[in-house]
């Protein structure tokens, strides 16, 4: 199982996101230059947190131009696994790959803290290893993180099954309360339709060892690894 | 020589006349500028250099005290702690959002050129009292998060303190900490004759000139017109400069690494050569690559356009360290080489426009004899004339809901705190912890400083602030190991300033000797008054490092458990 973690310029959790690939999860780590044209044989690729091109003119609207989104495009298109997270879902937007957009925070103000995320599907390969209706606890940090469709698109996600994590009360309730950011129907993160290419704005990288606060964020992580074995078994 | 030219670049009529005995000549217009910037308070510490020399800055631990870009302090395992707080009070005042934001930029600049990463900011903020102080609060706050959080630097901690004194003079300390192997720990030291000098980074624009002179003013009505003084930030530039500079350490090319602050060009070369006996430097300010057209040899010299470094490489392999730069779409350009004649030799392509001793810019500026007079009579705070306490309960709440003493979290949640996968005690405790990857070395940090009582009593305010630091370390379960101070204080011209100035440093060094602390880096802030009145409070404000040797044995704040004894240590 090879993790490959995108660097753009500006792009901040990759050491976070490499870290834990590497040290935590004992998986193989490579890291995917910007300017990159192959993925060097990755199963999964992230797109990590942080300010690619520093955000100018719009979160990700630069960085969908990079030379290695177009092979991450292909790479999806072929059932290969994109995982955007923070930065990278923005990116993953813009790029087409998954709908909608992530607007500025209700607040107009960044926020760094904990949410709970309520996870709606546990047939996904990166979340096969939580439970049913599982409530995980995930930090975010983004000033833009607001998720925002149109209203067929919205339904669209919400008949098909799209919405993998939603904001909720540490009780899984899915109440205005339990929102950051003001994202609609509570949207922390979607997946395509395909069901290989996720977004979401919280950071699983930052809750994947008990000395940083908890260890939630490992079970998406340890999904995709044993998600791979078995596909490389079958 | 004109007055007018000479209060332009905060000279004084008897510092023009040392310049010209010591040049046995006048210095040209170039040469007026680069000396007024580099004597200016904020650079040559002339008011306060000699008290500074008290404080203790030794220690077995020490790698690096102050004179450097930051202090260096071995923590074991082959480790370096690097750290280092500064002011930007001055442009935080008139443009608190890019004043707070290049506070940050900066400091983490002077971290970056001693070859270490950093991985953690803290600020220590003063102003006066909501709302009417909401412009300077929002936009040092959203600033200092504007380019921390894009940096992705954790910012861990500091403090927020509201109050009428700071009114008009918002105070803004920004530390740094950074984490280097210390055999990779670098120095700006311009060694090498021969050796080449690259600018890389930002190109340079006409943003901050004169901001070093700026910052060593009181500020007045018109010091919003000063607003082209201020500089701006980009971020995103200084994320790439950072990651360009750690990729360095992979090649041995490279001699040192001087960050470009205040006073430009001019400060970090000279800086650089100051550094080492009888070095000289001849740079060409036509190969400066600049933002704009038509700039003179004068702008290019002081100007203060931020993410810029220095970078001096060993003859020959400029190419080697400029395809690091490349690779981060930086640009990077040979500006000029080291020499051995002591000499700082400008030129504009041929024509020669400025030739300076090193020595003159960087030790010439007379130290200013001050007078110090205590206050008479001296402050003094009668607590048993204070109200009788009639209901507790109500006062409680009421202290609760001081801005000065409520929760935090509005301000760090605008932060990222945890960036970086190291932050083991978050803020809103006493200290923040982050781990030493790939060890069991935990880093407490904080920075604090009531000046209330350094108001009444300067001298015991110090000690207190040394003291409330070293708590808060030794709280979550670290040693504290060393400190780094930012005095911020007003015009010390006035005798009862520059008292104030004395006993705190004197305050400072008896307690940081008690403690065996030694200060390894600092900065000095004055003239922070406003039109020759509502001067501030002596603020020194004191960051702390400190260590615990397994992180798994931190302690945090806050109650655990039903039933759990809590103990009060010592008098109350």
């Amino acid at each position: 199982m090879k993790f490959g973690v995108v660097v753009f310029p500006g792009t901040w959790s990759d050491r976070d996101c490499g870290w834990v690939v590497d040290q935590v999860l004992g998986a193989e780590l490579t890291y995917l230059w910007h300017r990159d044209t192959d993925l060097k044989g990755c199963d999964c690729v992230i797109l990590p947190g942080g300010f690619a091109y520093g955000d100018y003119l719009r979160t990700g609207a630069i960085a969908r131009f990079a030379p290695v989104m177009e092979q991450i495009g292909e790479f999806a298109d072929r059932g290969g696994l994109v995982w955007g997270i923070c930065n990278g879902f923005q990116v993953l937007c813009e790029a087409g790959l998954l709908p909608g957009a992530l607007i500025r925070n209700a607040s107009l103000e960044f926020r760094c803290e904990w949410t709970n995320l309520l996870v709606e599907r546990t047939d996904l390969p990166f979340t096969s290893q939580c439970a049913e209706r599982d409530v995980i606890r995930v930090p975010i940090a983004h000033g833009e993180g607001s998720y925002f469709a149109d209203p067929a698109t919205l339904s669209r996600l919400e008949q098909r099954g799209q919405v993998v994590f939603r904001y909720c009360g540490s009780d899984g309730r899915v109440v205005p309360g339990a929102n950051p950011n003001g994202s609609l129907h509570n949207i922390a993160g979607i997946v395509n339709a395909r069901g290989n290419v996720l977004g979401m704005m919280p950071h699983p990288e930052r809750c994947s060892e008990a000395e940083l606060g908890g260890t939630d964020g490992l079970k998406l992580f340890r999904s995709v690894a044993d998600n791979a074995l078995k596909v490389l078994v079958s | 020589m004109d007055e007018r030219r000479l209060r332009e670049v905060a000279l004084t009529p008897d510092e023009y006349r040392v310049i010209v005995e010591q040049l046995k000549r006048a210095p040209n217009e170039v040469e007026l500028g680069m000396l007024g910037v580099l004597w200016s308070e904020h650079c040559s510490y002339k008011s306060s250099k000699a008290l500074l020399r008290r404080l203790p800055s030794t220690g077995p631990a020490v790698l690096q005290g102050p004179g450097e870009n930051a202090g260096a302090v071995s923590i074991g395992e082959g480790w370096a702690v690097v750290f280092k707080i500064e002011s930007h009070n001055h442009p935080s005042a008139i443009e608190p959002y890019q004043g707070a934001a290049t506070g940050v930029g900066g400091i983490i600049r002077d971290v970056i050129a001693m070859g270490a990463r950093p991985i953690a900011l803290l600020d220590s903020l003063r102003f006066g009292p909501l709302p009417e102080s909401g412009r300077h609060f929002e936009g040092v706050v959203a600033g200092i998060g504007g380019y921390g959080n894009c940096m992705g630097i954790p910012t861990v901690g500091g403090e927020i303190y509201f109050e009428d004194c700071y009114a008009n003079n918002p105070l803004v300390n920004a530390m740094c900490v950074g984490l280097v192997r210390t055999d990779q720990l670098m120095r700006a030291r311009a060694e090498g004759v021969g050796n080449s000098i690259l600018l890389v980074g930002a190109d340079t624009g006409r943003d901050g000139i004169h901001g070093a002179s700026f910052a060593s003013v009181e500020l007045d009505e018109n010091s919003s017109e000063r607003r082209p003084a201020v500089q701006v930030g980009n971020p995103f530039l200084e994320k790439c400069l950072l990651e360009a500079c750690m990729d360095l350490s992979h090649t041995d090319a490279v001699v040192a690494i001087q960050d470009l602050g205040a006073a430009g060009l001019t400060s970090a070369v000279a800086e650089c050569a100051g550094r080492v006996d009888g070095a000289g430097a001849r740079i060409d300010v036509g190969r400066v690559p600049r933002r704009e057209r038509g700039m003179t040899p004068y702008d290019v010299m002081l100007s203060e356009s931020q993410e810029r470094m220095l970078v001096v490489v060993q003859r020959g392999r400029e190419r080697e360290v400029e395809s690091i730069f490349h690779a981060w779409d930086l640009t990077s350009a040979v500006i000029g080489e080291v020499t051995d004649d002591g000499q700082l030799t400008v030129f504009d392509s041929r024509d020669q426009v400025a030739r300076l001793p090193v020595r003159l810019l960087t030790d010439g500026a007379p130290m200013r004899r001050l007078v110090g007079v205590a206050p008479e009579p001296p402050l003094d705070l009668v607590v048993d004339a204070l109200p009788p306490l009639a209901d507790a309960g109500a006062t409680l709440l009421r202290l609760l809901a001081s801005p000065n003493l409520s929760s935090r979290r509005g301000v760090f949640r605008r932060y990222d705190h945890m960036v970086g996968d190291a932050t083991v005690v978050p803020p809103g405790g006493d200290a923040a912890m982050l781990r030493v990857k790939g060890t069991r070395l935990g880093l407490a940090m904080t920075a604090d400083c009531n000046a209330r009582y350094c108001h009444l009593d300067p001298h015991l305010g110090a000690q207190l602030a040394v003291a409330e630091a070293a708590r808060n370390i030794i709280a979550t379960g670290a040693r504290p190991i060393a400190v780094t101070d930012c005095l911020n204080l007003a015009n010390p011209d006035r005798p009862e300033v520059y008292w104030e100035l004395e006993e705190t440093v004197a305050g400072l060094s008896y307690a940081c000797r008690a403690m065996e602390l030694p200060i390894v880096s600092g900065n000095v802030s004055l003239y922070n008054d406003s039109n020759g009145e509502s001067a501030i409070y002596p603020t020194p404000v004191v960051g702390m490092v400190g260590v615990i040797d397994d992180y798994a044995k931190r302690v945090g704040a806050g109650f655990r458990a039903d039933g759990d004894f809590v103990l009060l240590i010592a008098n109350t």
